[in-house]
Order: C-alpha cells, then sequence, then structure tokens
C-alpha cells in the first residue's frame, strides 16, 4: 500500500442526520445523511494541521459509487457496503433504518468502506472516488457521464446468465466455490449467532428476577436482611450487564457481515472472468466457422451441411462473380475476427493477471481480519466471564455475611 | 413448693434465654426483647412450679411438657453441649432396589452410632424404605405435637415423567432424607422420641408399627389436642407474627424456585443453540487454510462452554431446587403446628371463660383448665424453641445453599475462562 490515498490523508465519517427531502420521483421522503470529513496529511516539517473540508452524502450515492467502481474495475474485489437493512437481527435489536443503533453501525460500515477504497493501490486513484471525497455538487452527473450505466446494465444481465465454459480455469472455478461456500457458512453462523444472543439474553434477564425477590425476602428478615438485600443488588447488576455484552458483539458480528459481502465481490470477478472466457470461446469457434466456410466457397467442397449449400444445389450454382464477392466478405470478417480474437487473448490474460494479483491481497486482507476479529471476540467472552465471576463472588461474600 | 429460680421451659421466653443451646448461638437474646409476650404467658410462676412438681410421682403425665422439662433440665447440665460433644449420629446412603412380585422399591441404609444409654449398642446399621420414614413423621407429628417435625421429601413426584428409579432422583431423595434424620438427631427432643429410637434400631420395624396401634391409648393426651371447634379470639402477637412471616416466606420461596426453574430451562434453550454455533466454525475452519486453526479453536472452545453450562444446570436442578422445596414444605408444616397451638389455646380460653361464668369462689382453677393453661404454655415455649432453631438452621442452610449457587455459576465462568 504504498502511494494510497489513505496514507495522504485522514477521513472520516463523523455524522449521520435524518433529513426530509423529494426523491427522483418527486416524493417526499425522510433518509439518513452521512457527513464526510477529509483532512490532508502534512508531513511531519508542517506543525499546523490542514483544514477539514466536508460534505454531506446518502445511502444511495455511496451505492452508486461502488456500481461505478465494481463495473469500471471488473477484476477488482471491491470492498463491501454496509447492509442496506438490518439483517441477521436478534430480537432486541430493532429492524428498523431509523434506529439510532442502526444508523450508528452504519455510520462506523461506510467509514471502513471509505478507508478500505483509499487503502487500495488501485481503487484509490480513481478520479470519480476522489471527487466523491472532495467534490459536493456535480459529482453524479460526473459519474453518469462516465457512461459506465451503459457496461453495468450488461454486466447485471451477464452475471446472471447461465452459461457453460468449454475450458474453464480451473483456479478460478475453485474460487468462486470456495466464495459460494464462504458465503453460506457465514449467513449460518450469523443466523446462529444472533438465536445464541437472544437465549442468552433471556437467561441474564431472569437473573434480574432474583433481585426483586430477594430485596422482598430480605424485608422479612432479621440475620439475612442485609445479606440478601446487597446480593440482590448484585443479581441486578448482572441481569443489566448483558446489554452492553451483546452491544460489544455486535462489532464482531459486523465485521463478520463485511466478509459476507466480501465474499459476493468475489464471486462477481470470478463470474467476470468466466464469462470472458466464454466470449473467448465463442469468439474463436465463430472464426474456426467462418474460416471453413471460406475455405469450402474456395474449394468448391461442401463438407459441411447448409441451408445455402442445399438451396444452391436445388437451384442451381453461383456464378463464380458472386462466389468471389462472398469470399472476399468473409476474408475481411476473418482478418477482423483474428484481431478481436488477439485482443481478447491480451485482455483475458492481462484480466486473469491483475484480477489473480488482487485476489492474493484480497486473502491476505481476509486472512488478517478475520483473525484479528476471532481473537477481539474470544477476548470479549474471556472478559464476559471475568464479569460473571465478579458479580457471583460479590453475591457469594453477600452470603456468606448472613 | 416454690423451687429456687431454676430455669424453667414453661414460663415465657425469659427462661430460653438464659438457657444455652447449642445450636442457638446469640439469636435468642434478639428473640426476646423483640417479641412481646402476651397476657397468656406472664402467668406468674407459681403455676409453673406446680407443674413441675406434677410429673414427679405421677407416670400417667407423659406429655411432653413433662418430658421437656426433665430433658431440658439436663441439658442444662451438660452447658457446653456443642457439635463436638454430640452423642448421636446418623448416616443414610447406600440406596438399593428390590425387587418382589407385588411391587419395586428403594431401601436406603440407616446406621446410627452413639454413646446414649438410651440404646442398646453402640452402633446399628438397618434398611428402610420411604414408606417407613413417612410412619416415622407421623408418629412424631402425633407424640410430640408441639414441636415442628422436619420435613419429607415429597411422596410423589408431582411434575412431569420422572423416572422413581433413576439414580438423580433416588440420590435426591437419599440427601433429603438424611437431613431429614440429622435434624431429629440435633433436636433435644425428638432425639429421644421411643419411635425414633426403634427407627434406628429395630431390625423388623413393620412388627413395632402393628405394636404401635395398642399404645396408641395410652397416648391419649395427643388425641386431645385434635380436638375442633374452639375458635381462637386472638393470637397472640409473637405468634401473629411468626404467621405472618411463614407466609411472606414460603411465598418468597416459591416465586425463587419458580425463577430458579426459568433460568434453568432458558440455560438449556441457550445450550441448544450453543451446540449448532460450535460445529460452524468448524465448518468454516475446513474452508479455509490459515484461518483453520483459529476456528477450528472457537469451535473446540464453545463446546466447553457447552459442557460448563450443562454441569451448571444438572447442579442447580439436584442440589438449589430440592432445598427450596423443602423449606416450603416446612414452612406448611410450621403453620400447622401453629394452628393447633391456636386450637389448645382457644380451648383454654373457653374452658376459663366457663369457669368465671360459674362466678364460683375457688381458691383455685380446676386442675383441667390448668392443665390446658400448661399445655397453652408449653407448647408456646417449644414452638418457641424451635422457631429459633429452625431459624439458625435455616439461615446456615440457605446461605450454604446460595453460596453454592453462586460457585457454581464462579466455576462455569472459570471453566468457560480457561478454554
Amino acid at each position: 500500500m504504498e502511494d494510497c490515498l489513505a496514507k495522504k490523508m485522514e477521513i472520516t465519517v463523523s455524522e449521520a442526520e435524518k433529513r426530509t427531502g423529494r426523491n427522483a420521483m418527486n416524493i417526499q421522503e425522510t433518509y439518513t445523511a452521512y457527513l464526510i470529513e477529509t483532512r490532508a496529511v502534512e508531513s511531519q516539517s508542517e506543525g499546523q494541521c490542514a483544514p477539514v473540508e466536508s460534505l454531506w452524502r446518502r445511502y444511495s450515492e455511496f451505492e452508486l459509487l461502488r456500481n461505478y467502481l465494481t463495473v469500471t474495475y471488473p477484476h477488482i474485489v471491491v470492498p463491501p457496503l454496509p447492509e442496506k437493512r438490518a439483517d441477521f437481527v436478534w430480537h432486541k435489536l430493532s429492524a428498523d433504518n431509523m434506529d439510532p443503533d442502526f444508523v450508528e453501525r452504519r455510520r462506523i460500515g461506510l467509514e471502513n468502506f471509505l478507508l478500505r477504497v483509499a487503502s487500495h493501490p488501485v481503487l484509490c486513484q480513481d478520479k470519480i472516488f476522489y471527487a466523491f471525497l472532495m467534490q459536493e455538487g456535480g459529482w453524479k452527473e460526473m459519474v453518469n457521464e462516465t457512461g459506465f450505466q451503459l457496461k453495468a446494465d450488461s454486466r447485471l444481465k451477464a452475471l446472471n446468465a447461465t452459461f457453460r465454459v468449454k475450458n474453464p480455469d480451473k483456479r478460478f472455478t475453485e474460487l468462486k466455490h470456495y466464495s459460494d461456500e464462504l458465503q453460506s457458512v457465514i449467513s449460518h453462523l450469523l443466523r446462529v449467532r444472533a438465536r445464541v444472543a437472544d437465549r442468552l439474553y433471556g437467561v441474564y434477564k431472569v437473573h434480574g428476577n432474583y433481585g426483586r425477590v430477594f430485596s422482598e425476602w430480605s424485608a422479612i428478615e432479621k440475620e439475612m436482611g442485609d445479606g440478601l438485600q446487597s446480593a440482590g443488588h448484585h443479581m441486578d447488576v448482572y441481569a443489566a450487564s448483558i446489554d452492553d455484552i451483546l452491544e460489544e458483539e455486535e462489532h464482531y458480528a459486523d465485521q463478520l457481515k463485511e466478509y459476507l459481502f466480501y465474499a459476493e465481490a468475489l464471486r462477481a470477478v470470478c463470474r467476470k472472468h468466466e464469462l470472458m472466457q466464454y466470449d473467448l470461446e465463442m469468439a474463436a469457434q465463430d472464426l474456426t466457422s467462418k474460416k471453413q466456410q471460406c475455405e469450402e466457397l474456395a474449394t468448391g467442397t461442401v463438407r459441411t451441411f447448409s441451408l445455402k449449400g442445399m438451396t444452391s444445389k436445388l437451384f442451381g450454382q453461383e456464378t463464380p462473380e458472386q462466389r468471389e464477392a462472398k469470399i472476399k466478405i468473409l476474408e475481411e470478417q476473418i482478418q477482423e475476427g483474428e484481431e478481436q480474437l488477439k485482443s481478447k487473448n491480451l485482455e483475458g490474460r492481462d484480466f486473469v493477471k491483475s484480477a489473480w494479483a488482487d485476489i492474493e491481497r484480497f486473502k491476505e486482507q481476509k486472512n488478517h481480519d478475520l483473525k484479528e476479529a476471532l481473537i477481539s471476540y474470544a477476548v470479549m467472552q474471556i472478559s464476559m466471564c471475568k464479569k460473571g465471576i465478579q458479580v457471583w463472588t460479590n453475591a457469594k461474600e453477600c452470603f456468606s455475611k448472613m | 413448693a416454690a423451687s429456687a429460680p431454676k430455669p424453667l421451659p414453661s414460663s415465657g421466653p425469659k427462661s430460653l434465654r438464659e438457657m444455652p443451646h447449642p445450636l442457638a448461638t446469640s439469636s435468642s437474646e434478639e428473640m426476646g426483647p423483640a417479641l412481646t409476650p402476651s397476657p397468656d404467658l406472664l402467668l406468674p410462676r407459681s403455676i409453673a412450679d406446680k407443674d413441675l412438681s406434677l410429673p414427679n410421682g405421677t407416670p400417667v403425665d407423659t406429655s411432653s411438657p413433662a418430658s421437656s422439662s426433665s430433658l431440658l433440665n439436663r441439658l442444662q447440665l451438660d452447658d457446653d453441649l456443642d457439635v463436638e460433644t454430640r452423642d448421636l449420629f446418623v448416616t443414610v446412603d447406600d440406596p438399593k432396589k428390590h425387587v418382589c412380585t407385588m411391587e419395586t422399591y428403594i431401601t436406603y441404609r440407616v446406621t446410627t452410632k452413639t454413646t446414649r444409654a438410651e440404646f442398646d449398642l453402640p452402633e446399628y446399621s438397618v434398611r428402610r424404605r420411604y414408606q417407613d420414614f413417612d410412619w416415622l413423621r407421623n408418629k412424631l407429628e402425633e407424640s410430640q405435637p408441639t414441636h415442628l417435625i422436619p420435613p419429607l421429601p415429597e411422596k410423589f413426584v408431582v411434575k412431569g415423567v420422572v423416572d422413581r428409579f433413576s439414580e438423580e432422583f433416588v440420590e435426591t431423595r437419599r440427601k433429603a432424607l438424611d437431613k431429614f434424620l440429622k435434624r431429629i438427631t440435633d433436636h433435644p427432643v425428638l432425639s429421644f422420641n421411643e419411635h425414633f429410637n426403634v427407627f434406628l434400631t429395630a431390625k423388623d420395624l413393620n412388627a413395632y408399627k402393628k405394636q404401635g396401634m395398642a399404645l396408641l391409648s395410652k397416648m391419649g393426651e395427643s388425641v386431645k389436642y385434635v380436638t375442633g371447634g374452639y375458635k381462637l379470639r386472638s393470637r397472640p402477637l409473637e405468634f401473629a407474627a411468626i404467621g405472618d412471616y411463614l407466609d411472606t416466606f414460603s411465598l418468597k420461596l416459591g416465586t425463587i424456585d419458580r425463577i430458579a426453574q426459568r433460568i434453568i430451562k432458558e440455560q438449556l434453550e441457550y445450550l441448544v443453540e450453543l451446540r449448532e454455533y460450535g460445529p460452524v466454525y468448524s465448518t468454516w475452519g475446513g474452508l479455509e487454510v490459515e484461518l483453520s486453526e483459529p476456528l477450528e479453536g472457537v469451535s473446540a472452545c464453545i463446546g466447553n462452554c457447552c459442557t460448563a453450562l450443562e454441569e451448571l444446570s444438572e447442579d442447580m436442578t439436584e442440589d438449589f431446587l430440592p432445598v427450596l422445596r423443602e423449606y416450603i414444605l416446612y414452612a406448611e408444616s410450621m403453620k400447622n403446628v401453629l394452628k393447633k397451638r391456636d386450637q389448645v389455646q382457644a380451648e383454654y380460653e373457653a374452658k376459663l371463660e366457663a369457669v368465671a361464668l360459674k362466678r364460683e369462689d375457688r381458691p383455685k382453677v380446676p386442675t383441667d383448665v390448668e392443665k390446658c393453661q400448661d399445655r397453652v404454655e408449653c407448647f408456646n415455649a417449644d414452638l418457641k424453641a424451635d422457631m429459633e432453631r429452625w431459624q439458625n438452621n435455616k439461615r446456615q442452610d440457605f446461605r450454604q445453599l446460595l453460596m453454592g449457587m453462586a460457585d457454581k455459576n464462579i466455576q462455569y465462568y472459570e471453566k468457560v475462562c480457561v478454554t
């Protein structure tokens, strides 16, 4: 990450604000806008800080940016956006997009997205990205002028189409398979984790009832009263502690979610490669058949069945002039085709090279990030247990004084 | 025949204070001033003295007041009667299943070690089944109606389909039966009860049981306690307070029982989810190369958490809940004793009224009214003594119990930490 933007500039998504406005269909709607702040990182010699520049963007603009990037750089695993709607929620979390906790987590996710793009050796150099950060007005028009929308539409169609590639690149096939599995396992994990969180919440909260009943009981006791009362207090503390614990865990869930969506991006790259391969094969096939046709016309032999051949047999041969004309056209087409094939081949090889480089980079990033995420998850669990030990030790002390 | 100021059990709370009881350390002092003795109990010492002179000759009055007073006198001599110098030890263990043609049942071995003169041998070992314990309890209630008899574990299992012969059930029951006998052993009056003695020593209990029917006639006194029809005008303050306390107490315990059960249920549901959670990490580990180790690690940890949680729930079910239920039963039986006490007092008051109405000038109150009075007093006294003892024991029990619960939770968390 030698020369990436992230090193030259501080980027934060510092605030979120509810706004109302009119959308494209002129209907009133409420949405959240996010404040992006940037500041150039001065070299050490300067003592002062550069001024902070800022502008507001909404989620849909982030989406536009990402779409543009995925279309323009099909060989790059483009960082994903945080989820559009709250998924994998356990019951206490709301699925409401306007919920402050959700908005807060989204803010963090958007910041993370920008930082990822800014740290990517290729993506950070993109002008549109830069404009997204710095230029408030007219950015949308700028994006549309790139004409990426056309590419986007065809890309979308292609990604969803089914076709068979005759000579698939094994590495890409394996990778696609891997990304499918990864998606499936992470979403399973997130679903179960949400259920686990739900249950754990229940266990902790019921202990709060102990607090109340101990308090009531202590009222009728003499020697046992004080001990019971204070123990009850600890039970209340225990029950309340689960809220913070689960909030922290959400952060872990978000980290997993990022990679869930990353898997999708990975898959897209593989598909793109498949598409190119298919294109290549189709072009090669087309060329071969044209060459054949040409040969047949030139030599006069009909090796392959064709309607034209049949009709000419039935209705008489063509004139030599007509044949010459056809051959000429075909030869032109063949030449074109060969050039196209050459460039396609080149394109393909380039794609494979750059895609594979980015994939390696991605793999390293993924392993590093997930390892850290798992470690911090374990640390979280340990701290949760330590808290539990603390509470129960306190309660035990209270009981011993009864 | 006014005796020297010997502490007497039947003359109100003061005497109890002066008598050192092995298990009622300082609480007796606390109990005294806190309760205002009812007018009934502030009877002049003279009558109490008379009571003491009665048993010196008459064997008929084998009712508890007499035996209590003589025994308590005896205990007084052993001023430092604490745990170490206890002379009777009873244990319940070794459950065995017996299969007969008519039925299948479990017996427990009851071992006794003692230096008491009431016992012919220093050691006994007999086998008893639940029925026998039940019989013992009924006999104790009959013969010592003024005392609080410890509860037995429930006869039938109320909820769910629990296997009567499962290891857990038998073990839980064994513990409760052991507790039952130990409580009786610790009681200064109950432990000297004749039926208790037979229970501990007889090879063939059934023969004795049949014989016991004949003894009933001698125990005529006990029948009188059951007479109904007398309505108590007002319960003396201290007993009313005890009654209220017991009501609230069993209510709160009931709530705690429900909470604990709910927690166990929630924990089990949590466990179910955890069991699915762990393996997913494993599956993921299979996909990865570099990450497979940490992922497997997480999976294993979660597995350990599951085991620890299971143990916690089991312990709670086996150790915590039964004790709660036992105390609820205890409270119930105590309330019954309170009711009986009320009846005795009612009877006494009614008789007193009847005498007053006759307007006859008598030097002393008729004997039967006197006797009623005595009974009331003794009842009250015994009850109070027992209550104190009970409170203390209860406190210790609960302290242990809740500490144990806390401990278990701590252990659980520690186990989870280690992984």
